[in-house]
Protein backbone atom coordinates (compact mmCIF):
# COMPACT_ATOMS: atom_id res chain seq x y z
CA UNK A 1 0.00 0.00 0.00
CA UNK A 2 2.96 2.32 0.56
CA UNK A 3 3.23 3.08 -3.16
CA UNK A 4 -0.16 4.82 -3.44
CA UNK A 5 0.82 8.47 -3.76
CA UNK A 6 -2.62 9.92 -3.07
CA UNK A 7 -3.02 7.98 0.17
CA UNK A 8 0.45 8.93 1.32
CA UNK A 9 0.05 12.64 0.63
CA UNK A 10 -3.47 12.90 2.02
CA UNK A 11 -2.66 10.91 5.14
CA UNK A 12 0.42 13.02 5.78
CA UNK A 13 -1.81 16.05 5.52
CA UNK A 14 -4.55 14.86 7.87
CA UNK A 15 -2.65 12.91 10.54
CA UNK A 16 -1.47 16.08 12.36
CA UNK A 17 -5.06 17.31 12.43
CA UNK A 18 -6.29 13.97 13.75
CA UNK A 19 -3.76 14.12 16.57
CA UNK A 20 -4.58 17.76 17.25
CA UNK A 21 -8.31 16.94 17.35
CA UNK A 22 -7.56 14.10 19.75
CA UNK A 23 -5.78 16.51 22.10
CA UNK A 24 -8.62 19.02 21.74
CA UNK A 25 -11.17 16.38 22.71
CA UNK A 26 -8.95 15.35 25.60
CA UNK A 27 -8.62 18.80 27.17
CA UNK A 28 -12.00 20.12 26.12
CA UNK A 29 -13.98 17.19 27.54
CA UNK A 30 -15.01 19.35 30.52
CA UNK A 31 -16.79 21.82 28.31
CA UNK A 32 -18.07 19.95 25.28
CA UNK A 33 -18.73 16.38 24.31
CA UNK A 34 -15.70 14.16 24.64
CA UNK A 35 -13.24 13.06 27.25
CA UNK A 36 -10.52 10.54 27.80
CA UNK A 37 -12.13 7.59 26.06
CA UNK A 38 -12.94 9.40 22.83
CA UNK A 39 -9.69 11.35 22.82
CA UNK A 40 -7.66 8.21 23.32
CA UNK A 41 -9.40 6.49 20.45
CA UNK A 42 -8.98 9.47 18.11
CA UNK A 43 -5.34 9.87 19.06
CA UNK A 44 -4.76 6.17 18.44
CA UNK A 45 -6.62 6.45 15.13
CA UNK A 46 -3.96 8.86 13.89
CA UNK A 47 -1.24 6.30 14.57
CA UNK A 48 -3.35 3.49 13.15
CA UNK A 49 -3.92 5.44 9.92
CA UNK A 50 -0.18 5.91 9.69
CA UNK A 51 0.33 2.22 10.34
CA UNK A 52 -2.21 1.20 7.71
CA UNK A 53 -0.49 3.23 5.03
CA UNK A 54 3.20 3.10 5.92
CA UNK A 55 3.28 -0.25 7.72
CA UNK A 56 3.42 -1.27 11.37
CA UNK A 57 7.20 -1.29 11.44
CA UNK A 58 7.36 2.48 11.09
CA UNK A 59 4.77 2.98 13.85
CA UNK A 60 6.88 0.76 16.06
CA UNK A 61 9.89 2.97 15.28
CA UNK A 62 8.00 5.98 16.60
CA UNK A 63 6.36 4.11 19.47
CA UNK A 64 8.24 0.92 20.38
CA UNK A 65 6.32 -1.85 22.12
CA UNK A 66 8.06 -0.96 25.38
CA UNK A 67 6.68 2.60 25.24
CA UNK A 68 3.06 1.64 24.55
CA UNK A 69 3.18 -1.05 27.23
CA UNK A 70 4.55 1.48 29.67
CA UNK A 71 1.91 4.08 28.77
CA UNK A 72 -0.77 1.41 29.17
CA UNK A 73 0.14 1.02 32.82
CA UNK A 74 0.97 4.70 33.42
CA UNK A 75 -2.60 5.73 32.54
CA UNK A 76 -4.17 3.31 34.99
CA UNK A 77 -1.64 4.19 37.68
CA UNK A 78 -2.27 7.93 37.18
CA UNK A 79 -5.98 7.35 37.69
CA UNK A 80 -5.40 5.17 40.75
CA UNK A 81 -2.90 7.54 42.31
CA UNK A 82 -5.32 10.45 41.97
CA UNK A 83 -7.69 8.29 43.99
CA UNK A 84 -5.02 7.42 46.56
CA UNK A 85 -3.97 11.08 46.86
CA UNK A 86 -7.58 11.74 47.82
CA UNK A 87 -7.05 9.41 50.81
CA UNK A 88 -3.66 10.97 51.65
CA UNK A 89 -5.16 14.46 51.75
CA UNK A 90 -7.82 13.26 54.17
CA UNK A 91 -10.74 12.41 51.92
CA UNK A 92 -12.18 9.24 50.46
CA UNK A 93 -10.75 7.25 47.57
CA UNK A 94 -11.25 9.30 44.36
CA UNK A 95 -12.41 12.30 46.40
CA UNK A 96 -11.20 15.29 44.37
CA UNK A 97 -12.47 17.99 46.73
CA UNK A 98 -9.38 17.73 48.92
CA UNK A 99 -6.81 17.98 46.09
CA UNK A 100 -6.74 21.79 46.24
CA UNK A 101 -7.66 24.53 48.66
CA UNK A 102 -11.05 25.07 47.06
CA UNK A 103 -13.27 22.04 46.37
CA UNK A 104 -14.17 23.24 42.85
CA UNK A 105 -10.50 23.68 41.89
CA UNK A 106 -9.77 20.26 43.34
CA UNK A 107 -12.59 18.74 41.32
CA UNK A 108 -11.23 20.37 38.19
CA UNK A 109 -7.70 19.07 38.77
CA UNK A 110 -9.00 15.63 39.65
CA UNK A 111 -11.24 15.31 36.61
CA UNK A 112 -8.50 16.59 34.31
CA UNK A 113 -5.90 14.13 35.63
CA UNK A 114 -8.31 11.23 35.66
CA UNK A 115 -9.37 11.90 32.07
CA UNK A 116 -5.70 12.15 31.11
CA UNK A 117 -5.12 8.74 32.64
CA UNK A 118 -8.09 7.33 30.76
CA UNK A 119 -6.87 8.86 27.51
CA UNK A 120 -3.32 7.53 27.88
CA UNK A 121 -4.47 4.01 28.64
CA UNK A 122 -7.09 3.93 25.87
CA UNK A 123 -4.72 5.30 23.23
CA UNK A 124 -1.91 2.95 24.24
CA UNK A 125 -4.16 -0.10 24.34
CA UNK A 126 -5.71 0.67 20.94
CA UNK A 127 -2.28 1.10 19.36
CA UNK A 128 -1.09 -2.08 21.09
CA UNK A 129 -4.06 -4.11 19.89
CA UNK A 130 -3.77 -2.77 16.33
CA UNK A 131 -0.05 -3.47 16.17
CA UNK A 132 -0.56 -6.93 17.59
CA UNK A 133 -3.13 -7.76 14.90
CA UNK A 134 -1.37 -6.08 12.01
CA UNK A 135 2.12 -7.09 13.08
CA UNK A 136 1.23 -10.77 12.76
CA UNK A 137 1.05 -10.67 8.98
CA UNK A 138 2.91 -7.73 7.48
CA UNK A 139 2.87 -9.38 4.05
CA UNK A 140 -0.91 -9.74 3.86
CA UNK A 141 -1.52 -6.19 5.05
CA UNK A 142 0.91 -4.75 2.55
CA UNK A 143 -0.78 -6.62 -0.27
CA UNK A 144 -4.19 -5.19 0.53
CA UNK B 1 -30.30 0.35 10.36
CA UNK B 2 -32.77 -2.47 9.75
CA UNK B 3 -31.72 -2.70 6.11
CA UNK B 4 -28.08 -2.89 7.15
CA UNK B 5 -28.85 -5.58 9.72
CA UNK B 6 -30.74 -7.66 7.15
CA UNK B 7 -27.92 -7.28 4.63
CA UNK B 8 -25.44 -8.31 7.32
CA UNK B 9 -27.28 -11.57 7.86
CA UNK B 10 -27.36 -12.31 4.11
CA UNK B 11 -23.83 -11.33 3.10
CA UNK B 12 -21.31 -14.19 2.95
CA UNK B 13 -18.20 -12.14 2.18
CA UNK B 14 -16.61 -11.26 5.52
CA UNK B 15 -14.95 -8.12 4.15
CA UNK B 16 -18.39 -6.79 3.17
CA UNK B 17 -19.86 -7.72 6.53
CA UNK B 18 -17.06 -5.93 8.40
CA UNK B 19 -17.80 -2.77 6.41
CA UNK B 20 -21.54 -3.23 7.00
CA UNK B 21 -20.89 -3.47 10.74
CA UNK B 22 -19.12 -0.12 10.49
CA UNK B 23 -22.07 1.39 8.63
CA UNK B 24 -24.42 0.00 11.27
CA UNK B 25 -22.38 1.65 14.03
CA UNK B 26 -22.34 4.95 12.17
CA UNK B 27 -26.14 4.83 11.83
CA UNK B 28 -26.32 3.98 15.52
CA UNK B 29 -24.22 7.06 16.25
CA UNK B 30 -26.62 9.27 14.30
CA UNK B 31 -29.48 7.71 16.26
CA UNK B 32 -27.72 8.75 19.49
CA UNK B 33 -27.33 12.30 18.14
CA UNK B 34 -31.06 12.37 17.45
CA UNK B 35 -31.62 11.34 21.08
CA UNK B 36 -29.32 14.20 22.23
CA UNK B 37 -26.70 11.82 23.63
CA UNK B 38 -23.74 13.50 21.96
CA UNK B 39 -21.05 11.92 24.13
CA UNK B 40 -22.31 8.41 23.46
CA UNK B 41 -22.63 9.18 19.75
CA UNK B 42 -19.04 10.41 19.72
CA UNK B 43 -17.80 7.20 21.31
CA UNK B 44 -19.90 5.01 19.02
CA UNK B 45 -18.64 6.78 15.91
CA UNK B 46 -15.00 6.61 17.00
CA UNK B 47 -14.93 3.10 18.45
CA UNK B 48 -17.76 1.28 16.72
CA UNK B 49 -17.53 2.71 13.24
CA UNK B 50 -13.83 3.49 13.20
CA UNK B 51 -11.58 1.32 15.30
CA UNK B 52 -13.51 -1.92 15.51
CA UNK B 53 -13.88 -1.95 11.71
CA UNK B 54 -10.12 -1.55 11.38
CA UNK B 55 -9.54 -4.33 13.91
CA UNK B 56 -12.00 -6.61 12.12
CA UNK B 57 -10.22 -5.97 8.83
CA UNK B 58 -6.94 -6.69 10.60
CA UNK B 59 -8.38 -9.98 11.80
CA UNK B 60 -9.53 -10.75 8.26
CA UNK B 61 -5.98 -10.24 7.06
CA UNK B 62 -4.99 -13.01 9.49
CA UNK B 63 -7.80 -15.39 8.51
CA UNK B 64 -9.86 -15.73 5.34
CA UNK B 65 -12.49 -13.55 3.72
CA UNK B 66 -15.04 -16.28 3.01
CA UNK B 67 -17.53 -17.46 5.59
CA UNK B 68 -17.95 -21.23 5.94
CA UNK B 69 -21.63 -21.95 5.35
CA UNK B 70 -23.24 -24.19 7.95
CA UNK B 71 -25.11 -27.24 6.59
CA UNK B 72 -28.92 -27.08 6.54
CA UNK B 73 -29.70 -29.65 9.27
CA UNK B 74 -27.68 -27.69 11.85
CA UNK B 75 -29.61 -24.54 11.02
CA UNK B 76 -32.97 -25.80 12.34
CA UNK B 77 -31.94 -26.07 15.99
CA UNK B 78 -30.10 -22.76 15.72
CA UNK B 79 -33.20 -21.02 14.35
CA UNK B 80 -35.24 -22.51 17.20
CA UNK B 81 -32.78 -21.14 19.79
CA UNK B 82 -32.66 -17.71 18.15
CA UNK B 83 -36.47 -17.46 18.10
CA UNK B 84 -36.71 -18.41 21.80
CA UNK B 85 -33.98 -15.94 22.85
CA UNK B 86 -35.44 -13.19 20.68
CA UNK B 87 -38.93 -13.57 22.10
CA UNK B 88 -37.56 -13.54 25.66
CA UNK B 89 -35.67 -10.32 24.88
CA UNK B 90 -38.72 -8.69 23.30
CA UNK B 91 -40.80 -9.76 26.32
CA UNK B 92 -38.19 -8.08 28.50
CA UNK B 93 -38.46 -4.78 26.63
CA UNK B 94 -42.20 -4.66 27.41
CA UNK B 95 -41.29 -3.81 31.02
CA UNK B 96 -38.98 -0.94 30.05
CA UNK B 97 -40.30 2.60 30.52
CA UNK B 98 -41.05 4.61 27.40
CA UNK B 99 -38.29 6.85 25.99
CA UNK B 100 -38.35 10.22 27.74
CA UNK B 101 -40.76 9.06 30.46
CA UNK B 102 -40.14 11.42 33.41
CA UNK B 103 -41.29 8.81 35.95
CA UNK B 104 -38.78 6.22 34.77
CA UNK B 105 -36.52 4.89 37.57
CA UNK B 106 -33.44 6.50 35.95
CA UNK B 107 -34.90 9.97 36.28
CA UNK B 108 -36.27 9.65 39.80
CA UNK B 109 -33.18 8.45 41.70
CA UNK B 110 -29.87 10.38 41.47
CA UNK B 111 -30.25 12.04 38.08
CA UNK B 112 -32.10 15.04 39.48
CA UNK B 113 -29.36 15.51 42.07
CA UNK B 114 -26.74 15.53 39.30
CA UNK B 115 -28.75 17.98 37.20
CA UNK B 116 -29.43 20.47 39.98
CA UNK B 117 -26.18 20.26 41.96
CA UNK B 118 -23.36 19.34 39.59
CA UNK B 119 -22.69 22.96 38.66
CA UNK B 120 -22.05 23.85 42.31
CA UNK B 121 -20.35 20.61 43.36
CA UNK B 122 -18.12 19.91 40.34
CA UNK B 123 -18.23 23.15 38.38
CA UNK B 124 -17.90 21.61 34.92
CA UNK B 125 -20.19 22.75 32.11
CA UNK B 126 -20.40 19.25 30.62
CA UNK B 127 -22.51 17.25 33.03
CA UNK B 128 -21.63 13.96 31.36
CA UNK B 129 -17.98 14.48 32.24
CA UNK B 130 -18.75 15.32 35.86
CA UNK B 131 -20.87 12.20 36.23
CA UNK B 132 -18.36 10.02 34.41
CA UNK B 133 -15.18 11.23 36.06
CA UNK B 134 -16.31 12.42 39.47
CA UNK B 135 -19.62 11.03 40.73
CA UNK B 136 -19.02 7.68 39.06
CA UNK B 137 -15.23 7.70 39.35
CA UNK B 138 -15.10 4.12 40.61
CA UNK B 139 -16.98 2.81 37.57
CA UNK B 140 -14.72 4.68 35.17
CA UNK B 141 -11.64 3.37 36.97
CA UNK B 142 -13.07 -0.12 36.52
CA UNK B 143 -13.62 0.54 32.81
CA UNK B 144 -10.01 1.66 32.39
CA UNK B 145 -8.89 -1.57 34.07
CA UNK B 146 -11.11 -3.49 31.64
CA UNK B 147 -9.37 -1.80 28.69
CA UNK B 148 -5.97 -2.52 30.23
CA UNK B 149 -7.00 -6.16 30.66
CA UNK B 150 -8.11 -6.33 27.02
CA UNK B 151 -4.77 -4.99 25.81
CA UNK B 152 -2.86 -7.34 28.12
CA UNK B 153 -4.96 -10.24 26.84
CA UNK B 154 -4.19 -9.37 23.22
CA UNK B 155 -0.49 -9.02 24.02
CA UNK B 156 -0.35 -12.36 25.79
CA UNK B 157 -2.30 -14.24 23.10
CA UNK B 158 -0.98 -12.85 19.81
CA UNK B 159 1.16 -9.86 20.69
CA UNK B 160 4.43 -11.57 21.55
CA UNK B 161 5.40 -12.46 18.01
CA UNK B 162 4.09 -9.17 16.58
CA UNK B 163 5.97 -7.15 19.16
CA UNK B 164 9.12 -9.12 18.50
CA UNK B 165 8.75 -8.48 14.76
CA UNK B 166 8.17 -4.78 15.43
CA UNK B 167 11.25 -4.58 17.61
CA UNK B 168 13.30 -6.35 14.99
CA UNK B 169 12.28 -3.91 12.33
CA UNK B 170 12.98 -0.99 14.63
Amino acid sequence: MHRKTVLRVVSKFIIPFVLLFGLYVQWHGDFGPGGGFQAGVIFAAGFILYGLIYGVGLVRQVLPARVTRGLLVIGVLLYSFVGIFGILFGGNFLDYNVLAAKPLVGQHIGVLLVELGVGITVAASMITIFCAFAGRSPSRLDKN
Amino acid sequence: MIVTALMLSRVRNLFASAILCGIYSLLGATAYVVMDAVDVAFTEAAVGAGLSTVLMLGTLALTTEKEIVTPKEKKLSATFLVIITGSILIYGTLDLPFYGDPTAPVHTYVASHYITNSAQEIGLPNMVTSVLASYRGYDTLGEVFVILTAAVGVISIIGRRGAAAGDREA
